[in-house]
């Protein structure tokens, strides 16, 4: 590994404008209050996309320099000055954060324009803005930071973006409680990115990208081991990945523009970078980098089984959304190889998985906010242009080429493949098995939603939404029919990121043909498609849930257990814990104190008798106390 | 006999001479200006007084010089305090000139020589007699507190005490509700800081009669050459402390400070707390770090144990208080403790980190009394902390600016006070002062502890049936909580500048 990686070579001074625009927003829609009610909507939409076009200025000026030099920075202040422990704050724009600026900017302004529609009669709308416009700052100081001080503010910062929003709702409880669950599990994972920090400072005295990488090496492998474990951990955390992935489903409590910008599109994918980000600690150590692959290979085999079982459009939308991220995992998890394609797909990700989302949030205003799919049905005809795009993203998201998601996920299973050895068939077959599950559950979603006998609640009258709504849709239905076409072209995507995540990275030979690997993909996804066919389609469905299923539908359905071995792992022994804590505290702190208590309130009647407010009192103490410091100078003389 | 003018340079001295200046101009107000239109004169004119006094210190902030015959010297140390004396007292002031508050008025009593419950009394009350005296007298407290940390020989010391003291004993009686607490604690303030004034006068005799001089340099070369009997400089020393340690609550010499701060009109209890504990903590590191700095190995293990006990005795007090102003009054104490860790520590970081305690301490406390006197109910502020419960639910903003001073007065990282706890206690560490930091820290989770049983009391419990409210905060309250909640969270979060200054700053001129 080299030892130097420049990650920036020039400076912009327009980088901080990127965050400072929708953080003014938050701030100016919170302060203003009700009185900004009227306004508040189309100025946090304008701010975010004046963000957006200053993203396109930095994508046109980095075009304009050549590979080696792509990379700004901008510094803001000294921010921790303390002896050896100096935090600069920092921004840094280089190949691989433009990608993210853009989708985040991108992506969040159509759906900011799409929620002027969906939330019009909410009467806290401005609120909800003032929360879009505080995660869109604070995803952007997360992919812009210079070090990893810095994307852990970006990090908590989204982290209660997403608990505001989850729980944006929070007058029903279980919505409350959803939000408080991804808040609990997401502080696990920030402990993991905290500890990987102090590793940072610890080893190496500097917790910047460029301090950190310049140490990068094998000298370095146990150091890089522990900190790309905590690094993992962190992933795992705001990713939704195994075993930290219960509280995603749950997070569809939020209103669903939420879901599909914060989680589909844009946060749960900060796992994603932060793992390439630190690719440097990663490529230094293999075993952290195979626990990575494990990770995303269980997640995204386990996210598809969730999804095969749900009936809620959204949960069925989040359980693919973790088994995506899996994929992202995994080809992140492969090192230089991967990098590139763990970004592809997180791109044609964000636009296919936004758009269905968001098609989701149609069929629901159109159906009085049912979620249930078996009381959906034959909506093809009654919502056309949400048929229509929802339709182009499934086709994107089970990999039917040319949609965008055939490049990225065919280009992550050649991956696996070729990672060498046993290791990466297993992990090759798997990733094709998902391929093959991700075709049934989302043939499943289709055919439940849009096709099928009409099982309409009586007081349901579905009808296509606001062209406010519909619009950001096709928009993103554009992006989920090109984008993948348009990064695997020539490779130019992986050539774009080259410089940051594989610098001096020579492709081996292939284990297989990519020609094969995409007809074994496609294979794959047409049994998915088949099978879906033979069980939905051929077989009318039941408008309510059949109950006589076999073991595995109830276990797919109750979420593989998870929240069952939350609670029985975590939750229960935890509450044993508070429990003898609180025995403890009552009966030995409280007993101590008040004992203590006890013991004082003796003192304290006899140091009442001092405090009796009477002035003679005041002064003998006063005498006593000079008597004594006189004695105590005098007493080494006499 | 010839008789030489003394040579002063009247530029230095200058923010003093204004403060006191307008503090005459206020007592011409009283005298010439009719009762309806004084508010409307007095309170312009004395922030415009502490402005410009203000601006005369940035004015001269690079001044190091001993002037007046060597009475004075303007330093880095001794213009840091002022700045935050004339500061605070601004806050103060808006506090003080408040009278959108209290439906009888302001704070202060209609007039003060009426007997409470007399028929004088009455008919002060229902004319709706305000005074506007308070004003001046703050000034003149304020000058004296400018002096304080300023004053280069013992004389000037003692004057600058006196001038500081006798107007708080006088505004601590002016209050407008319970006027015998109030009263009673001005009386107790008055005889017991004449008591300790005694003993600071009788050590400065002895440390005369030590040295043959009352200022600081000579005594300072008189420790250095050795030169006279020294049990008349150690009696000296301790008497001296005496007085010092008063003025600033130092356990044993605390007692007052619990029925003052009760007593006393809350603002007049901002004032006094935030602002005294700055001058006498000047004054107090001046004449330790200048004068006795040679004599140091004899004071130092007194200070440690007086240190300590402060520490430990104040947080343990503050513990079962019910009443807030008498807690804060206890939580005084124990920061009196913490800031003479950093007196003890005798180096420089001892130093700047004390300046930088006493301007952090300062603001989160006016901040605090501030939203004291918020909390109201039909007889007045409701001071007894079961009045707090619930205040989250139903002043979430109030409770929320109450808690950022309480959390900085317990130093919780990111508020100035944590940094103000670490710098004293990192400068107490390096000297070598290893136990002074060990219980300076035990204390501080001590401390914590009831700081932040208010919060919770405020976040987590419903509030009482018919509880005080609080009322809403008027421009001038609002400008002081804000000025202090916007220095507590700027200092805690980007400390650097103000450290900065203060470390360029902390050198004193002998």
């Amino acid at each position: 590994m080299e030892a130097t990686h420049a990650l920036a070579s020039g400076t912009s001074s327009l980088l901080v404008w990127l965050i400072a625009l929708p953080a003014l927003g938050a701030t100016i829609l919170l302060l203003a209050g009700r009185r900004s009610d009227k306004w508040g909507h189309l100025l946090a939409t304008a701010l975010s996309g004046a963000s957006f076009v200053v993203g396109l200025v930095e994508l046109f000026k980095m075009l304009s320099r050549d590979g080696e030099t792509r990379g700004v920075s901008q510094h803001l202040f000294t921010w921790i000055n303390a002896g050896s422990f100096n935090v600069e704050a920092g921004l840094l724009l280089d190949q691989l954060s433009i990608c993210f600026v853009l989708l985040i900017t991108g992506v969040g302004t159509l759906i900011h324009v799409y929620s002027i529609a969906y939330m019009e009669h909410d009467h806290d709308r401005r609120r909800f803005f003032s929360y879009l416009n505080l995660f869109i700052a604070a995803m952007l100081l997360l992919v812009l930071g210079d070090s990893f001080l810095n994307l852990y503010v970006g990090w908590e910062g989204v982290g209660l973006a997403s608990y505001l929003l989850i729980g944006f709702w929070n007058q029903k409880p279980a919505y409350a409680t959803a939000a408080k669950k991804a808040f609990v599990v997401n502080r696990i994972g920030d402990m993991g990115l905290s500890f990987a920090i102090m590793i940072a400072f610890t080893a190496f005295g500097t917790v910047s990208f460029q301090g950190v990488a310049n140490h990068a090496g094998p000298e370095h492998k146990q150091i890089m081991t522990w900190m790309g474990l905590a690094l993992l951990l962190a992933a795992a955390g705001k990713s939704a990945q195994f075993p930290l992935q219960s509280w995603l489903g749950d997070a569809m409590a939020g209103p669903t523009p939420v879901s599909a910008l914060i989680h589909a599109a844009t946060m749960v994918t900060a796992g994603v970078y932060l793992i390439t980000r630190s690719n440097f600690v990663f490529d230094s150590a293999p075993t952290a980098q195979l626990m990575v692959v494990i990770v995303g290979v269980v997640t995204l085999l386990f996210g598809a089984l969730i999804g095969t079982a749900k009936d809620d459009i959204k949960k069925a939308l989040a359980a693919s959304t973790m088994s995506q991220i899996g994929y992202m995992v995994l080809a992140a998890g492969l090192g230089p190889a991967g990098y590139a394609f763990a970004i592809m797909h997180l791109l044609t990700h964000g636009f296919f998985k936004a758009s269905m989302f968001l098609g989701a949030g149609s069929v629901m205003h159109g159906m009085n906010d049912e979620v249930d799919m078996r009381k959906f049905g034959r909506l093809r005809l009654a919502m056309p242009i949400t048929y229509i795009t929802f339709g182009l993203g499934y086709l994107a998201i089970i990999g039917v080429p040319p949609f965008s998601g055939f490049f990225s996920k065919d280009k992550i299973i050649e991956a696996a493949f070729n990672a060498g050895g046993p290791r990466g068939w297993i992990i090759g077959f798997a990733a094709l098995l998902g391929a093959a599950i991700t075709a049934f559950y989302m043939t499943r979603v289709m055919v439940l939603t849009f096709f099928g006998q009409k099982r309409w609640a009586d007081e349901a009258h579905p009808h296509e939404s606001p062209k406010l709504m519909t619009a950001p849709i096709i928009i993103l239905s554009i992006g989920s029919i090109a984008a993948g076409a348009l990064f695997a072209f020539g490779s130019s995507l992986q050539h774009w990121l080259e410089p940051v995540v594989a610098r001096g990275f020579v492709e081996g030979e292939p284990a297989l043909q990519p020609i094969v690997v995409s007809i074994m993909a496609l294979v794959a996804v047409a049994l998915g498609v088949a099978l879906a066919y033979i069980k939905y389609v051929r077989v009318p469905v039941e408008a309510v849930a059949p109950t006589n299923v076999s073991i595995w539908t109830r276990f797919a359905r109750r979420d593989l257990l998870q929240d069952a071995f939350n609670e029985a792992v975590f939750m229960r022994p935890g509450q044993y814990l508070t429990r003898a804590l609180s025995f403890f505290d009552r009966k030995v702190v409280d007993g101590a104190v008040n004992g203590t208590g006890a013991l004082f309130g003796g003192l304290s009647v006899r140091v009442r008798r001092v405090q009796t407010g009477y002035v003679r009192t005041y002064a003998l103490l006063i005498l006593v106390g000079a008597a004594l410091i006189l004695a105590a100078m005098l007493a080494a003389r006499i | 006999m010839n008789f030489v003018a003394p040579v002063i340079n009247y530029s230095q001295v200058l923010p003093i001479l204004i403060v006191l200046g307008t503090a005459l101009l206020g007592v011409i107000v009283e005298a010439f200006v009719a009762r309806d239109r004084r508010y409307q004169i007095q309170v312009p004119l004395s922030i415009a007084g502490l402005v410009v006094a203000f601006v005369w210190i940035l004015k001269i902030h690079a001044t190091t010089a001993i002037t007046a015959e060597s009475a004075v010297a303007i330093d880095g140390p001794a213009l840091v305090l002022q700045g935050a004396i004339v500061i605070l007292g601004i806050a103060g002031l808006l506090l003080i000139a408040e009278r959108k508050l209290d439906s009888s008025g302001d704070a202060f009593v209609a007039q003060a020589a009426a007997i409470p419950g007399s028929e004088a009394e009455r008919t002060a009350t229902l004319a709706k007699l305000t005074q506007t005296e308070v004003f001046p007298l703050t000034l003149f407290a304020i000058a004296g507190m400018m002096l304080f940390p300023a004053a280069n020989d013992l004389v000037t010391m003692f004057v600058a005490l006196e001038v500081l003291s006798l107007p708080l004993y006088l505004m601590s009686g002016l209050a407008r509700r319970r006027r015998l607490l109030s009263q009673e604690a001005a009386l107790k303030y008055f005889l017991l800081g004449a008591f300790s004034s005694a003993f600071f006068l009788y050590g400065a005799a002895f440390l005369y009669g030590y040295s043959g001089s009352v200022g600081f340099r000579q005594i300072r070369e008189a420790i250095q050459t050795n030169a006279g009997n020294d049990v008349f400089l150690l009696t000296g020393i301790a008497l001296v402390s005496v007085g010092l340690l008063f003025k600033v609550s130092a356990v044993p010499f605390h007692s007052w400070t619990p029925d003052v701060y009760q007593g006393a009109p809350t603002p007049v209890t901002a004032f006094m707390a935030a602002c005294t504990k700055i001058a006498a903590f000047g004054a107090f590191a001046r004449l330790f770090y200048v004068g006795l700095s040679g004599a140091r190995w004899d004071w130092r293990p007194m200070l440690t144990v007086i240190a300590i006990a402060t520490m430990v005795l104040g947080a343990l007090w503050a513990l079962t208080q019910t009443d807030i102003k008498r807690m804060l009054a206890y939580s005084s104490v124990a920061h009196s403790g913490f800031i003479l860790t950093g007196i003890v520590a005798t180096n420089k970081a001892g130093l700047s980190g004390t300046l930088f305690y006493l301007v952090t301490y300062g603001f989160t406390t006016i901040g605090a009394f501030a939203i004291v006197t918020l909390v109201r109910n039909a007889s007045g502020e409701a001071t007894h902390i079961s009045g707090y419960a619930g205040l989250g639910k139903r002043s979430p903003w109030i409770a929320m600016l109450l808690s950022l001073f309480l959390l900085a007065l317990a130093g919780i990282p990111l508020t100035s006070g944590f940094v103000a706890k670490f710098a004293v206690f990192s400068a107490a560490y390096e000297s070598g002062s290893t136990v002074l930091v060990i219980f300076g820290v035990l204390t501080s989770a001590i401390a914590a502890f009831f700081y932040i049983r208010l919060i919770v009391l405020m976040f987590f419990q419903d509030p009482e049936e018919d509880g005080p409210t609080v009322a809403a905060a008027p421009l001038m309250t609002t400008a002081a909580i804000a000025l202090c909640a916007t220095v507590t969270l700027v200092l805690g979060i980007l400390p650097n500048s103000l450290v900065h200054v203060i470390d360029a700053a902390s050198r004193f001129v002998f």
